[in-house]
């Protein structure tokens, strides 16, 4: 069906709506109340260059709850990165050692790249402002698993539009799934106009606004995002803003919707939402490993032909 | 004395090569850029904002003993989507054809977004889909990235 995870343009509604079914039966194997050995002696290439905390630990979880194991590194202080190896004479080498790779990179376009370059399937983990694929199918999946459907949701993504990736992947799919959608950002973190140019050609209309109460009584999934400090060079300015996308227990409480972050969050959800049958974000953070165990099921065992075709 | 009949300099037709009629006006210099010319051989004739029924007006490129071949030349659709290629045998047109984008833009332009991997010292050559032809739009291969008319002009 696909041999690569690079970007969620890629996929077909059907192809999503596939892994979404997949990664429903990969549940009681991700909370390991199943065990698995589909995967066994398989590995999992990681080249992670920028850092990660969720994405990489979900990738080693789901490999190894699979029966499989993880090489690679999380930080390319300890790799020849340093001494000036290219990405891919990096990413070469580690398909030598792996039946796939799971790369995170700050340049856009990274993980295209080494797809063409190795014959392993490649997994994208982030490249630079860029896609996120992954995170996008497991936030796709915490809606579906939520709702039972994403098509008819009405959407509010919040917060920095602009350099966040996990929105822009987000925007893509929920377009593909007929979801509304509204973008709540402060004016200086404004989806970027190419993306919206690409929704509206695809026939989507988004509504834009500066504030969440403008769209708060309407929307099913309330999708925050971090607003970060160093975008802002006036302090000042920063606080205010900060402010003014803060959910705490009174934006959410008696109201009809959940809350998802794709994660980490600093202080843009107050703890005392954590408690609230609104609050999906640490459910959400789970999701991401019966998302990305059928990926890796599908990608390496129907690919390279395992002995341990079967999934328990 | 006999008056002399003034010289036509302008258009003047060529025994064997390539006409390039219909090139938006003014911008006949970056076609040149993109067929590599002048190099240092060809015969080249510019003419710049000549009369055009069709166009208004435009420009018109003539290159001596040299028949291009049509992928050669498709890239100018990218700055002159209206221009045409004349094959001359003998003063005789012998092929005309439009110029078309393919489907993918190679070699020839950056990605402008200054993060992609084809800015890096990666060595990875720039590779763009073409979404619409007349205004043109590419989508860059690697960073996605949509890249515009005025953006692909301010290149050349």
């Amino acid at each position: 069906m696909f041999e690569n995870v690079i970007s969620i343009k890629d996929f077909k509604r059907e192809d999503i709506e596939f892994i979404l079914r997949e990664a429903e039966k990969m549940e009681p194997f991700a909370s390991g109340e199943k065990s698995s050995s589909a995967l066994r002696g398989k590995i999992l290439g990681m080249m992670f260059y920028e850092p990660s905390t969720r994405t990489r630990l979900s990738f080693e979880t789901a490999m190894k709850r699979l029966g499989g194991d993880v090489v690679g590194f999380a930080d390319t202080g300890a790799t020849s990165a340093v001494k000036g190896e290219s990405l891919a004479d990096t990413a070469m080498m580690l398909s030598a050692y792996s039946d796939a790779i799971v790369i995170r990179h700050n340049l856009e376009g990274a993980a295209r790249y080494i797809s063409d370059v190795v014959d392993v399937p490649v997994i994208n983990a982030g490249d630079g402002a860029g896609q996120h694929p992954t995170q996008t199918l497991l936030d796709l999946y915490t809606m579906k698993r939520f709702f039972g459907r994403i098509g008819s949701l009405r959407v509010a993504l919040v917060g920095d539009l602009k350099y966040g990736r996990t929105v822009h992947s987000l925007a893509y799919a929920l377009a593909v799934f007929g979801a509304s959608m509204s973008f709540v950002s402060p004016p200086v973190l404004r989806m970027p106009d190419n993306i919206i140019h690409d929704l509206r050609r695809a026939g989507v209309e988004v509504k834009e606004t500066e504030r969440l109460d403008d769209v708060i009584d309407e929307v099913d999934v309330l999708y925050v995002t971090r607003i970060q400090k160093e975008r802002f060079p006036d302090p000042e300015e920063y606080s205010r803003i900060r402010g003014a996308y803060h959910i705490d227990g009174s934006t959410v409480a008696d109201r009809d919707l959940i809350v998802m972050h794709p994660l980490p969050r600093i202080d843009e959800i107050s703890p005392e939402v954590d408690s609230l049958p609104q609050a999906m974000y640490f459910r959400q953070a789970f999701y991401g490993v019966p998302v990305r165990m059928a990926l890796l099921r599908l990608l390496i065992s129907e690919r390279r032909g395992s002995e341990n075709q079967k999934i328990v | 004395m006999d008056m002399k009949k003034p010289f036509e300099l302008r258009v003047k037709p060529i025994k064997n090569g390539t006409v390039i009629d219909h090139i938006t006006a003014n911008r006949s210099l970056n076609v040149l850029n993109i067929l590599g010319l002048p190099d240092g051989r060809s015969k080249v004739t510019v003419a710049m904002n000549m009369d055009s029924s069709q166009l208004g007006s435009k420009d018109i490129v003539k290159i001596e003993n040299r028949e291009l071949k049509p992928s050669e030349v498709d890239q100018i659709a990218l700055i002159a989507p209206r221009a045409t290629i004349n094959i001359v045998r003998d003063y005789k047109i012998v092929e005309k054809a439009k110029v078309r984008l393919m489907d993918e833009v190679r070699g020839i332009l950056r990605c402008p977004n200054p993060n992609c991997i084809t800015n890096s010292d990666e060595g990875v050559e720039n590779r763009f889909y073409v979404i619409s032809e007349e205004p043109v739009l590419l989508r860059c291969y690697y960073c996605e990235r949509l890249i515009e008319a005025d953006e692909i002009e301010s290149q050349f």
